[in-house]
């Protein structure tokens, strides 16, 4: 479905990302995975032309994305990220009926579409469809974000960090709809988190990512058996790491 | 009141002309610039600094400096034409500044949403940035609107009919019902633009469909009568109107009126007025042909057209010189002498004079370090001044530039000690001034001349009778009580020219004008 050919971005003398090649199948969730300056939003954002590259090639579906004018390319392809950038001067159901006006669906068939969607994202339509973007919580709003990335049926989507800024619980209600809208839908996804627990929830592969390369990428239970270096052997062992200090602190106090 | 009041609809007409006409094509201006300059990042600064500078110009400047500009380029130099160019410059700042940071300030997250959604840059521009940065751009356009319906009055130097006509002519001839007439017009105005900016923002942001329907109407309301009035105004209609000039003092006005009533009387022509003109404005209009006539001052003419040497000069061989000069160098005509002269001279409350045993300039010489001296806005750059200082070695411990309208008084009260005095102004003798002898005559004779266009004298031959039979119809004691009337009494100078033409020169024209009938010509 994906594929990434010799990937690089440089800016000035800086490279943000260096020759990476990696594909995604068909229905298959990836996720991007490293700290800050990885490179995986970068990664991200070349995927559906918000960055161009400096060298190498996208291919969606086989096609070079260069080959099509951005806005086309992205009518097709879901985004959504951590500010999520509803438009605060429209009403809920124009937020997410933006890409079908855009490629020009009828009014009743955007009128349909967005009920729908609201539904799929577990918001309540007759509440939520003339409210403005502010009149919502921040996890209502990131439900919104979803259900606007996936308006004009893209098979597609690309997340960056989506859930990043929401508190514990609001997150993982989010993760649990996510999974079971991809399910029902049969999505393919890049998903960029520097979240481990979030990777291994989400993800059908990780590729780890540090400094503009890929170090490794495979199956959770992959890179868990056989890291390929010291950095991914600590990255997936923080969750373990984490849950033996909880259950350390519960032993003291009790 | 009521006769200031019966002048507000034709002064409010052409003030919304020059107000909307200047921000509509400011908007058009700056809006667009503004939208371009988000793109090209590196045009943004120069750009906004250009406009900067433009600002700090000071607005009667920016006005002004039109005149000389557009007249190079052989376009209409007075009248609509300059005030609307200034007025526009003058509106390009605040719309360009607040578009272009409106449309940065938008939050760069709702910017990476439009693109992801596949909005073209165009639609992101459309439909996102522009909605977002509404609130701010419209803030420049009040911001814009105030300020050209304020500077708009500063027009009426530059001839163009503004409200600023009550308050320049209300300043001079101490009026101060029509400076606020004029103040209070402007003001009105200015809210009511502003409050319809206003209410069409707000109606467009709350999605009341009605309420920017009444707005649009009213704005397009307010376009429409500016369109017409401009076209019929435009539209040749029984002929162009002799147009009278006068500069901003209450002589000027009085006389301007005093010509205008007499050839509408003489010829059945229409005339009208463009008033308080500056001093040379005035002449550059009459030599291209933007007006038709007004009164001008051998003297002033002498000293600072021809550039000639002011001392020692007697009248007519001044007269003869410039008459010559000004048919041979701009076709102008002289049509008349009115028979008085409105010279400078130097002033000082009598009594400081009897102290100081003081009747002569040249007495003053000794005296001058210890003394301060007031002049009018232009007295001490003209050649006059500088006649009159190297003449009598005058160095005066401090010179005061100020109103004329104010001179007198500020002499009077003791704020200045000596003052540059117009010999027609009644307020010479109402304010027990005394006039300094010019024993050495460095000042140059000053006959009020009637002056014509080229065009005048060539298209309009009964006009140039009708004006040419006004020679020595005013003396300078005549001049002097119409001065007293407006300045002192709160006489209108169109009802003093009324008066002085129905008691006067309707039974006599000719050199010398009964003083019993002047006098009583101009009571109060």
């Amino acid at each position: 479905m994906i594929e990434l050919r010799h990937l690089t971005k440089q800016y000035d003398e800086q490279v943000a990302v260096r020759d990476l090649s990696l594909t995604v199948s068909e229905g298959e969730l990836l996720v991007l995975l490293g700290g800050s300056g990885s490179g995986k939003t970068t990664t991200l954002k070349m995927i559906n032309r918000l960055i161009e590259p400096s060298a190498g090639s996208v291919l969606v579906d086989g096609r070079d994305v260069a080959e099509l004018a951005p806005h086309d390319l992205r009518r097709r392809i879901g985004y959504t990220f951590q500010q999520v950038g509803l438009f605060p001067h429209m009403t809920i159901a124009e937020n997410v009926g933006v890409t079908p006006a855009l490629l020009g669906w009828s009014d009743s068939e955007i009128r349909h579409r967005v009920d729908e969607l609201l539904e799929l994202v577990e918001l309540d339509p007759d509440e939520t469809r003339d409210r403005r973007p502010d009149q919502l919580s921040g996890g209502q709003q990131q439900r919104v974000g979803v259900a606007r990335a996936l308006a004009a049926r893209p098979r597609l989507m690309l997340l960056d960090e989506p859930f990043g800024a929401l508190d514990p619980l609001t997150r993982h209600r989010l993760q649990q709809s996510f999974i079971r809208i991809r399910r029902e839908l049969g999505l393919t996804a890049v998903f960029v988190t520097h979240d481990m627990v979030e990777a291994l929830v989400l993800g059908d592969r990780i590729a780890v990512m540090r400094a503009g390369r890929l170090v490794q990428i495979g199956t959770p239970g992959t890179l868990m058996r056989e890291p390929a270096d010291d950095y991914v052997r600590l990255l997936l062992d923080t969750p373990r790491r984490d849950a033996r200090l909880v259950a350390a602190l519960l032993e003291a106090t009790s | 009141m009521s006769e200031q009041l019966a002048l507000l609809p034709g002064y409010l007409t052409a003030h919304l002309q020059l107000t909307l006409l200047a921000l509509l094509s400011s908007a058009a201006v700056s809006l667009p610039l503004g939208v371009a300059l988000t793109r090209i990042r590196w045009l943004e600064q120069p750009a906004l600094n250009v406009a900067g500078v433009i600002q700090t110009i000071p607005s009667l400047a920016l006005l002004a400096v039109m005149v000389p500009l557009l007249a190079s380029l052989g376009l209409q130099s007075i009248g609509f034409l300059p005030a609307f160019i200034g007025l526009t410059l003058y509106g390009v700042l605040p719309m360009l500044r607040n578009t272009v940071t409106g449309i940065a300030g938008v939050d760069p997250a709702l910017k990476e949403a439009a693109r992801a959604v596949g909005m073209t840059p165009a639609q992101q521009l459309r439909r996102v940035e522009l909605p977002l940065a509404m609130p701010v751009i419209v803030a420049g356009i009040r911001t814009a609107t105030v300020w050209t319906v304020g500077i708009a009055t500063l027009s009426t130097p530059v001839g163009a009919t503004s409200l600023g006509n009550y308050i320049f002519s209300g300043l001079q001839t101490r009026n101060y019902a029509a400076v606020l007439v004029g103040c209070v017009a402007a003001a009105a105005l200015a809210m009511l633009l502003d409050g319809l900016v206003r209410a069409l923002e707000i109606g467009v942001r709350t999605r009341r469909r009605r309420r920017v329907g009444v707005v649009v109407a009213a704005m397009a309301a307010l376009y429409l009568y500016t369109g017409l009035t401009l076209v019929s105004a435009l539209l040749p209609r029984g002929g162009r109107p002799v147009t009278i000039g006068a500069k901003g003092f209450t002589e000027q006005y009085i006389l301007a009126h005093l010509l205008g009533q007499w050839v509408e009387r003489e010829t059945g022509r229409l005339t009208t007025q463009m008033q308080s003109l500056g001093s040379m404005v005035a002449f550059d209009a009459l030599a291209a042909g933007d007006i038709d006539v007004y009164v001008d001052y051998s003297g002033t003419l002498w000293a600072n057209q021809m550039g000639r040497e002011t001392v020692g000069m007697d009248r007519a061989t001044v007269l003869a010189e410039v008459g010559a000069f000004l048919a041979a160098r701009y076709g102008i005509q002289v049509a008349a002498t009115l028979g008085f002269e409105n010279a400078y001279a130097i002033a000082m409350r009598a009594r400081d004079a009897e102290l100081m045993r003081l009747t002569r300039i040249s007495d003053l010489a000794p005296l001058a370090r210890g003394l301060s001296m007031g002049g009018d806005y232009e007295f001490f750059s003209r050649p006059e001044w500088t006649a009159i200082r190297d003449t009598y070695g005058l160095a005066f411990k401090e010179q005061r530039t100020m109103d004329p309208a104010l001179m007198y008084q500020a002499v009077a009260e003791g704020a200045v000690d000596l003052i540059s005095a117009f010999t027609t102004d009644g307020r010479i003798s109402a304010y027990d001034l005394r006039v300094l002898e010019d024993d050495r005559a460095a000042i140059p004779p000053y006959d009020a001349l009637i002056l014509v266009s080229a065009r005048l004298a060539r298209e309009w031959p009964d006009v140039l009778a009708a004006l040419t039979r006004l020679e020595g119809s005013v003396d300078v004691d005549a001049m002097r009580r119409m001065n007293l009337a407006v300045d002192e009494h709160g006489a209108a100078p169109s009802t003093v020219a009324a008066d002085y033409l129905r008691r006067v020169l309707s039974q006599r024209i000719g050199p010398s004008v009964p003083e019993r009938d002047a006098r009583s010509g101009t009571a109060p």
